[in-house]
């Protein structure tokens, strides 16, 4: 079953084409990653499926539910990480956290339960009384990404989790993905291709708003006909790939 | 339950700022004291602490203004608002959220310049309480101005338009400082144009207990509160789907 499937989906800024007619499928409990360069419209299709920006045209299906048309109940099941970090700043770690869960209306035995269980999970336990905007700029994003779980998303976006993460906060967070994987569908976006290679159960390539090549890892290196695939994809980017 | 959570947190941003508190209460606190201090030296009636503290509370609200455009300002660059907009709040639940928890701040304002004023020697009655209550409108007055501001303009735009010129504005047209009628002419027309003045003087008239005075200025006051509210929030709105 198909937990988002996009129609056609395109967005035009003035004369730019940020993401043009994208058709895409994405499978319930898969992990899908999308890759490109700067620019190549990432971001701007996970705005549209998580309903920050309206599509110009097209649309998108999610659990059933149209991007366009039913953006409430879209709302009730999506959870985004955004690409910049996104925390409060004048409120400590447990504080943002709380905000999260008052915003999808937990009671406040199930808000503790999730403050912990979270907090636990991204190691904040230490720092929950600390200002989220005193804290480094890797412990911040670890915030956010705690941030968007707490809403027990179905579908997780996650533009960039990993930047600006140390080499050891990284492979936790791989390991806390890896977990997730199979119970809630994640759609992730990166610009470091092992850890594409390493988490995907797809991965689409765009490039100028287009999508360029999609199928898991090993398909896309055949299809390339290289062993590696930082070298698939540069050689889909470059579009030598016919 | 999710405008509560949304208002707190409003409400700790402001709160948790020391400049704000810096300026919000002791701007007006020090302008009380160092006006009655004048007074005090000079044989003309000039700023009666009776007269100059309700003017005082109105003009405190400015920072009000200020206050709410910056955070929804500072909001806006934020990814913060990005993810609360992917979120089940409404729109409804942000534009009340950022202008309900600033009410009861800009009362505690009025608060305090009244015990203050008290200490300086203002007769206490029961018509500070109705003062205090008639900020209500007033306050909103401000917020709305706030809440559009904060919608259009971008965090060093609000630091300009609503830190200096706005305060100054609410300040020069408000009759607080100087009697317009000395003034006269064309300024005269333009501030009884403007919410300030009467701001100002629906004030002084419930802190005087002169009921027939209180009108026309509350209508005025509403007024504009219900069509600065109004453009607000459609710019809110439009801000909101531009993402
Ligand atoms: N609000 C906007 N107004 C105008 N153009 C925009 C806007 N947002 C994005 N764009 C343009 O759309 C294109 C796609 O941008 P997008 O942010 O989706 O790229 P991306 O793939 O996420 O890139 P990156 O890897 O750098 O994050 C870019 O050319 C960008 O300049
Ligand atoms: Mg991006």
């Amino acid at each position: 079953m198909n937990a988002i499937q996009t129609i056609q989906l395109t967005k035009k800024y003035k004369d730019l084409t940020a993401v043009e007619r994208l058709d895409l499928e994405i499978q319930k409990g898969d992990l899908f990653s999308l890759l490109g360069v700067n620019g190549a419209g990432k971001t701007t299709t996970i705005k549209m499926l998580t309903c920050l920006t309206k599509p110009s045209d097209g649309d998108a299906i999610i659990l059933g539910n149209s991007i366009t048309k039913e953006t409430a109940q879209v709302k009730k099941i999506i959870g985004v990480s955004p690409q910049e970090t996104a925390v409060a700043p004048n409120l400590t770690v447990r504080e943002n956290l709380e905000l999260m869960c008052g915003v999808y209306g937990f009671p406040n035995e199930k808000k503790r339960a999730k403050v912990s269980e979270l907090s636990e999970q991204f190691e904040l336990t230490q720092i929950l009384h600390k200002k989220a905007g005193k804290l480094s700029g890797g412990w911040q994003r670890r915030l956010s990404i705690a941030m968007a779980l707490i809403g027990e998303p179905k579908i997780l976006f996650l533009d960039e989790p990993t930047l600006g993460l140390d080499v050891i906060a990284r492979s936790e967070l791989w390991d806390t993905i890896r977990s997730l994987k199979g119970k809630i569908t994640i759609i992730l976006t990166t610009h470091y291709m092992e850890e594409a290679e390493e988490l995907s159960d797809r991965i689409g390539i765009m490039k100028a708003g287009r999508l360029l090549a999609i199928g898991t890892a090993e398909e896309l290196k055949e299809k390339a006909g290289t062993d590696k695939f930082e070298d698939a994809f540069v050689k889909i980017v470059k579009e030598e790939v016919k | 339950m999710r405008l509560l959570t949304f208002s707190g947190r409003t409400a700790k941003e402001i709160l948790r700022d020391p400049l704000n508190l810096g300026f919000g209460l002791g701007f007006p606190l020090v302008l009380l004291i160092l006006l009655s201090a004048i007074q005090a030296n000079i044989p003309v009636s000039l700023f009666e602490i009776e007269s100059l503290t309700p003017g005082i509370t109105v003009f405190g609200l400015s920072f009000m203004t200020l206050f709410s455009a910056t955070l929804i300002a500072k909001d806006r660059e934020s990814a913060l608002l990005q993810r609360l907009y992917t979120t089940p709040l409404t729109a409804t639940d942000f534009i009340f959220g950022y202008v309900l928890p600033v009410l009861p701040i800009g009362m505690m304002q009025s608060v305090i310049c009244y015990l203050a004023a008290m200490i300086l020697g203002l007769p206490i009655t029961i018509t500070i309480l109705y003062a205090i209550f008639f900020i209500l409108p007033v306050a909103l007055l401000f917020i709305a101005v706030g809440l559009l501001c904060g919608s259009v303009f971008n965090t060093k735009q609000v630091g300009g338009i609503c830190g200096a010129l706005f305060t100054n504005l609410a300040a020069w047209l408000s009759g607080i400082w100087f009697d317009l009628n000395l003034v006269g002419g064309v300024f005269k027309k333009i501030a009884y144009a403007l919410p300030f003045v009467h701001a100002v003087e629906l004030e002084r008239a419930v802190f005087d207990g002169i009921w027939t005075n209180v009108f026309p200025h509350l209508f005025w006051v509403l007024g504009y509160g219900v069509a600065i509210s109004g453009t607000a929030v459609m710019l809110f709105l439009r801000q909101m789907k531009r993402q």
